[in-house]
């Protein structure tokens, strides 16, 4: 019947699932393997919508790298201190409750005052993010964007080795200032 | 083909998705799984930007996600790196015991 359809609510729930356990799970590394099905079915959407680069890279750099570096920070620091929802006062839960329905009913309320108005009808045929159409984007009318994203990569490079060497117990000064 | 799942569904779920990270912000004290929830929000906004870009046939919305998932990338970097250091002097990773800067 509707494959798209099956997929897609199979997908939500996958992200959704994985965006709850890592909300609730006590263990760092059951959030890092929560937030990581997310992504993956982030990926399963942006195929669904026609995005296959934005697909590619959402597996390669956030489920390949980001995470990655997480575990491996986990791992580093340590997991045995349970930290975790369960031990939160009760006023901080609800609050916490109010505030997230307010961003999502907020976020619902904006969308829907530009549905009433009409939109198009959903998907055009010959858009397909291929890497000729989005490289053809990124490096012809994006280039000075693309270049500063390159100049932020090598900051934030030297700034994390920066971090690695002065960021010892007996640098606490250069850490500090 | 695409017209069975509409953007309104996709909007939904990345609405849900950024309610969950905020959610994530607010209620957790480690400094790791709050940085994941930031990621999560991130993502979230991505998949607005590429619903939006299949439904107004822009491709401008895939590259401006491209470019969300660079700065993120970025931040991750020297936000674990930041992580680490605090961690080494404080041997905590906990945010409510960190409050040297406050006033």
């Amino acid at each position: 019947m509707m494959p798209e359809a099956i997929t897609f609510a199979i997908f939500a729930f996958v992200a959704l699932a994985g965006a709850v356990v890592m909300l609730m799970a006590q263990n760092p590394v059951y959030s890092a393997v929560g937030l990581l099905s997310t992504m993956f079915a982030l990926a399963v959407m942006y195929i669904l919508l026609d995005a296959h680069l934005v697909a590619a890279v959402q597996v390669i750099i956030y489920a390949g790298a980001v995470m990655t570096l997480f575990l491996f920070v986990i791992m580093l620091i340590g997991v045995d201190r349970p930290n975790a929802y369960g031990a939160r006062p009760r006023v901080e839960k609800v609050m916490t409750a109010v505030v997230a329905s307010v961003f999502f009913l907020a976020i619902m309320l904006a969308g829907w005052g530009a549905w009433v108005t009409g939109s198009a009808a959903f998907g055009t045929p010959d858009l397909n993010g291929t890497i000729e159409k989005v490289a053809d984007e990124l490096f012809g009318t994006w280039t000075i964007v693309f270049l500063s994203t390159v100049m932020l990569l090598t900051i934030a490079a030297l700034g994390t080795i920066a971090l690695a060497y002065f960021g010892g117990p007996g640098d606490d000064e250069e850490v500090t200032q | 083909m695409s017209d069975i799942v509409s953007v309104e569904w996709y909007l939904i779920l990345a609405a849900a998705l950024f309610a969950l990270g905020v959610a994530g912000v607010m209620i957790r004290r480690n400094a790791l799984v709050m940085f994941m929830s930031v990621e999560l929000m991130l993502n979230s906004v991505n998949l607005t930007f590429v619903a939006l870009s299949k439904e107004l046939g822009l491709i401008e919305g895939q590259v401006a996600a491209l470019f969300v998932m660079v700065v993120a990338a970025a931040e991750v970097t020297v936000g674990l790196a930041i992580i680490v250091a605090i961690f080494r002097v404080r041997s905590s990773a906990n945010v409510d015991e960190l409050a040297e800067m406050k006033g």
